[in-house]
């Protein structure tokens, strides 16, 4: 495809791989704790720290990783209290950080079309800077969430016995935190805050309706990340659409098509028992292979 | 000898609602005490204070020696909840879950190594669940899950295992396993505080009974006898009673 020979295009396409992979190997924790929407959450805070660099000149990526950091801190130490009070603290942070950003974007120079391109993500905004951070910051995300699988699946699983074993529970959250708001912000170039959320978190509902394990889900789900980021990319640049909203909703549609299919499989099953085992369909397994790299 | 746990004067309170009051107790290596007492009575809260999962109101906790707040060699206790937690429904094996149990030997960054997989493989064989390791645990029975709980507890290779409500809803062939694998953790020197409401199949293993009555502790002695035979008249009452009989303590079985 010779769309991917303009370089700002080829950019937004190995950004958007390295969130892919990034993104589902966080969420996997976050699900498994019932936290899938604290990414949305971060990326609301996220968009204050955009308005804020814009308004002060400063890079805006930079400025909003800052921002979802002290937002995602302050929001696990709430979580962490336990408070009934903590779902409101929760909306608070949220709205206060959607209204902050749109009202500091608003006050600066910018276009209202840039802050459609923070919001729902962009081909043409990645700069050679932005890929360079995306690529340092997705890669640590990454090495951390595989290197430290055990001790954080420990703590998602079950925290109380974690807190027993010993671990440094409080230190996994915050890194779980932190790292959410990192994800959410170097995704905001590619895929833009008010989406990055659904893929740490659509990937891995699609991954666990065939897989049996932790471990498997996780790479089920980081090759379908990595297979909706690419294939996004490509169907946005192709069709001239939102890329945040073709990754989202090819995200979607695999879970859609995974969820069909596994119904028909059991269905099949039921239908065909006394015959003995069923002839497995010739499903499409996660089609990592199928991304169009041009 | 350093006793293994040592409660002097607990007290626990949850939002100003005392649970616990002035509670000592006092665990020696090779001891198999069971905390008994009614729903509520606060059996639960006491281990769960005795491991630092709540916050002591007054009082000290004492661990292998050395006081809770200080105390790091959290490879050396065992502890298993009373059910696995649901989680958000992304799917673990067995395998992995007992895996987890290795985590306070072997600290959060270093990769689970040889050793590591043999731990994991004897708890599986000791709790009779080594077949079902590569299965999911939701597709597990209670008793199973619970089961495989136990496993987790006993791959870090514990000198002290804490255990709450065990044999809670778990049907009798997980309780013969449970009872097998804790005899068989008896046997290597093991120590044993656990939280039960009836004893079933783990009563011979009891070496001595402590019963919760009403935040305070009640009778520390012999492991009293069942309601079934307290309503027996020929029944002769050989254990310290309460002040109130711990109301439906003894009828589950």
């Amino acid at each position: 495809m010779d769309l991917f020979q303009y370089d700002f295009m080829l950019r937004a396409l190995v950004g958007a791989l390295v969130i892919g992979l990034a993104a589902p190997a966080l969420g996997i924790y976050l699900v498994q704790r019932r936290l899938a929407l604290i990414g949305d959450g971060i990326g609301h805070v996220a968009l204050t720290g955009v308005g804020a660099g814009l308004l002060l000149n400063r890079s805006p990526v930079l400025v909003a990783v800052l921002a979802a950091t002290l937002g995602a801190i302050v929001i696990e130490l709430v979580r962490a209290r336990g408070r009934t009070s903590g779902d409101l603290a929760l909306a608070l942070l949220f709205y206060g950080g959607i209204a902050g950003g749109v009202m500091l974007v608003g006050l600066s120079d910018a276009s209202s079309a840039s802050l459609n391109a923070y919001l729902f993500g962009s081909l043409i905004t990645t700069s050679a800077a932005d890929l360079v951070t995306i690529l340092v910051l997705g890669l640590v995300i990454l090495v951390a969430m595989l290197a430290l699988r055990p001790a954080l699946f420990a703590v998602c699983h079950d925290e109380e016995y974690a807190r027993v074993s010993g671990l440094p529970v409080r230190a996994l959250n915050l890194l779980l935190a932190v790292a959410t708001a990192v994800t959410v912000t170097i995704a905001m170039r590619a895929v833009g805050v008010l989406l990055i959320s659904a893929l740490m978190v659509v990937p891995v509902a699609t991954a666990q309706q065939v897989t049996r394990g932790f471990r498997s889900t996780m790479a089920a789900a980081m090759a379908l990340g990595l297979f909706a980021a690419g294939a996004g990319i490509w169907v946005a640049a192709t069709a001239d659409t939102a890329p945040g909203a073709s990754v989202v909703l090819l995200a979607i549609a695999s879970f859609l098509v995974v969820a069909l299919v596994t119904a028909g499989r059991r269905a099949l099953r039921r239908w065909s028992r006394p015959v003995g085992p069923p002839v497995a369909e010739p499903v499409a397994d996660p089609p990592e292979h199928e991304v169009v790299l041009g | 000898m350093t006793p293994v746990i040592q409660v002097a004067h607990a007290a626990v309170g949850y939002d100003s609602r005392p649970v616990l009051r002035d509670v000592s107790l006092t665990v020696t290596a090779g001891e198999v005490v069971a905390v008994l007492g009614a729903n509520g009575s606060g059996k639960s809260t006491l281990i769960r204070a005795v491991l630092g999962l709540v916050p002591l109101g007054a009082g000290s906790v004492t661990l292998f020696g050395t006081p809770q707040r200080r105390f790091r060699q959290w490879h050396r206790i065992g502890y298993v909840p009373q059910r696995l937690g649901a989680g958000g429904g992304v799917p673990a094996t067995v395998g992995e879950v007992v895996a987890s149990g290795r985590l306070a030997r072997r600290g959060v960054l270093r990769p689970p190594g040889r050793a590591d997989r043999e731990a994991v493989a004897a708890a599986l064989r000791a709790v009779g669940l080594a077949d079902r390791a590569d299965d999911p645990v939701a597709t597990l029975s209670g008793g199973q899950q619970q089961r495989t709980l136990i496993a987790r507890a006993l791959a870090g290779q514990p000198e002290l295992l804490v255990l709450d409500e065990p044999t809670a809803g778990v049907d009798s062939a997980s309780q013969e396993a449970f009872a097998a694998a804790l005899r068989g953790f008896l046997d290597g020197g093991g120590t044993v505080l656990l939280v039960a409401h009836e004893l079933g199949p783990l009563r011979p293993l009891i070496s001595r009974a402590v019963v919760v009555h009403q935040g305070g502790i009640c009778h520390d002695g012999a492991v009293p006898e069942p309601a079934g035979h307290h309503a027996d008249p020929d029944h002769e009452h050989v254990h310290p009673h309460c002040d109130e009989e711990p109301a439906g303590l003894w009828r589950s079985i």
